[in-house]
């Protein structure tokens, strides 16, 4: 990675031109995003206060207490759980079904590459827009999967509209739309492994269970775990499908992190509780992304050393 | 590893068309039932054969919704164009902050630009709504609230990390030499930049400009909490327009159809850079 370290021209006012030029460069973007820090700052602000839009008299600040009420308040321990389930359902699924594809797909062939390429239609379709997509075809009335179903002799199948069956139905429309993602990057990451350990074990005869096992996985690790990471935590922050789908419901539900801190803040206005939760949420994400960000780095060197 | 047996041929061939079908069949039912009127639709068992109608079309694009109860007025053009006009604002203001700062960021390697690339990044993983909350109030106390300007300046939350990631790959893998030697023969920074290192790392910066479009487009939480019905993009238009429309179904897959329809042809356009953009340059394609 070159870098300009002569100093051809430099005298007079091209000197101080340089010294500064790479400030300037990035100065525009960096301002742009100093106005982004700042909602970020009163965020933390507003979790330490008693705020609701409601009350703006009674607004002071009760520094802890919005994170202290959490401990003993049933609904934030079912905003948990229900993040964690989806993100554990939808990534699990995602993971094993984007691994499976790849796998079916990595021979380069016309046919094989088409169908990667058909598979990108759900990945570029907005989530949101995907989940209007899934309610109109599990309508209880018309739907036709929920035609489908009658035939598999399930009957009365609400799909979203059923506690029971909600979170299943939301996980399907993300597996649907992010899968895809995961198959796109493992099957990169398949097609740019080194050829000779398969060629030295297909001549030894390996069995194709062991080279999965002992050769394919542990190669593939650094792409498993940039994949899982990226989708983790865009997961556990999701809201585009659940909110299109059932805005949380129904009942709580749904009501992942972002979907319970938009309802509290724009329904109940409370907005100490809703930037508590975001915080919380924040700690998590800020966790995993630096995780991730590491192994990103790793790869993205690899990826630049071979171009 | 080649030589794969009839039996394990078939198996393969059933799982793929599993896979096609759970994939391409709501892109196609819902294509279908665009063209659809709602007798049709609603018909238990669903028809694979109907007569094909335009008017879901028509009616989305006059503005005129036809129902039982009479005529009701949609907006969903202004949808489509809201969509169209904050997309390719956000990139263009995107690609006029992000490729010189990629620039320095890739060439001119100075005191904290890496800690400030990374902070970039980390917008990309922070929850939206962690900054979109404390910023509706903002906005309203600055006057930002409900316009253009406020919601293309969000959008660089997205366009911004992507776009500068990605183009600053593609001027690292312009050798530093040819620039050098450019510099040597008299010519200034900014010739250099705009003559040698823009024009070679042409592909990477179209190829951010339409991912970050593609993202743009198919945001939802941004335009949902800072924007009203006049300046709504399509993905949050669509949500509306469910509600105001109530049973007809037909036209709401047809503006289903009309708002998926520019990122698929973006993304098969630019599928050469998509894994590429998409892992924000940690796996090339």
């Amino acid at each position: 990675m070159g870098e300009f370290t002569m100093s051809v021209p430099a005298k007079g006012r091209f000197s101080i031109n340089r010294r500064y030029l790479p400030y300037l460069l990035s100065l525009p973007a960096l301002l742009t995003c100093i106005g982004i820090l700042i909602p970020f700052f009163t965020a933390v602000i507003y979790s330490l206060q008693r705020y609701r839009l409601s009350q703006p008299w009674a607004r002071k600040f009760n520094w802890g207490e919005n994170y202290l009420n959490f401990m003993t308040d049933a609904s934030f321990w079912n905003t948990l759980k229900v993040s964690m389930t989806y993100a554990t359902l939808t990534v699990g699924i995602e993971l094993l079904l984007g691994l499976g594809i790849a796998l079916l797909l990595q021979r380069r062939s016309t046919f094989n590459n088409f169908v990667s390429i058909m598979l990108l239609m759900p990945l570029m379709t907005a989530p949101a827009l995907a989940a209007l997509m899934w309610k109109l075809m599990t309508n209880p009335g018309f739907g036709i999967l929920s035609y489908f179903a009658t035939l598999l002799g399930i009957k009365d199948l609400n799909w979203a509209s059923d506690p029971a069956t909600a979170m299943m139905t939301v996980v399907i429309v993300d597996v649907w739309v992010y899968t895809p993602f995961i198959m796109i990057l493992l099957l990169a990451g398949l097609r740019s492994l080194p050829k000779q350990p398969f060629e030295a074990a297909e001549l030894d005869g390996v069995p194709r269970m062991f080279v999965f096992w002992k050769i394919t996985l542990p190669m593939l690790t650094p792409f498993l775990l940039t994949a899982t990471l990226f989708r983790v935590i865009e997961s556990i922050q999701q809201f585009d499908i659940i909110y299109a789908m059932t805005q949380g419901g129904p009942g709580d539900t749904l009501t992942v992190f972002q979907v319970e801190a938009y309802l509290n803040f724009f329904q109940s206005t409370n907005v100490g509780r809703s930037a508590a939760l975001m915080m919380i949420l924040w700690a998590i994400t800020y966790f995993l992304s630096n995780i991730f960000i590491k192994n990103w780095l790793r790869l993205r060197e690899k990826a630049r050393g071979e171009a | 590893m080649e030589q794969v047996s009839t039996l394990e041929r078939i198996l393969r061939g059933i799982a793929i068309s599993f896979v096609i079908i759970f994939f391409m069949f709501p892109i196609l039912w819902i294509f279908l039932m665009s063209f659809q009127t709602n007798e049709t639709i609603l018909q238990v068992p669903p028809q694979l054969f109907f007569e094909p109608t335009i008017v879901n079309y028509e009616g989305l694009i006059t503005g005129q919704l036809e129902t039982a109860a009479g005529s009701l007025k949609i907006e969903f053009m202004g949808n489509l164009f809201n969509s169209l006009f904050l997309s390719t604002a956000a990139v263009i203001v995107g690609l006029i902050l992000g490729v010189p700062a990629a620039y320095a960021f890739a060439r001119l390697k100075f005191k904290g630009s890496e800690d400030i690339a990374f902070t970039l990044l980390s917008f990309r993983f922070a929850p939206p709504l962690l900054v979109l909350l404390p910023l509706t109030i903002y906005f309203q106390k600055i006057g930002l609230a409900d316009t253009y300007v406020g919601l293309i300046w969000v959008y660089q939350l997205i366009v911004l990390p992507l776009i500068l990631w990605i183009v600053r790959g593609y001027f690292e893998d312009i050798p530093a030499d040819i620039e050098y030697a450019y510099r040597i023969a008299g010519h200034g920074f900014w010739s250099t930049f705009r003559k040698i290192a823009l024009p070679l790392a042409g592909p990477g910066i179209a190829a951010a400009g339409l991912l970050a479009f593609i993202f743009s487009w198919n945001n939802f939480i941004f335009a949902l909490v800072l924007a009203s019905a006049d300046k709504q993009p399509v993905t949050v238009g669509a949500l509306a327009f469910i509600t105001a429309s109530g049973i007809n179904y037909g036209q709401i897959a047809a503006g289903i159809v009309l708002s998926i329809a520019p990122t698929f042809a973006l993304a098969m356009y630019a599928q050469r850079y998509l894994v590429e953009g998409l892992s924000l340059g940690a796996v090339k394609g």
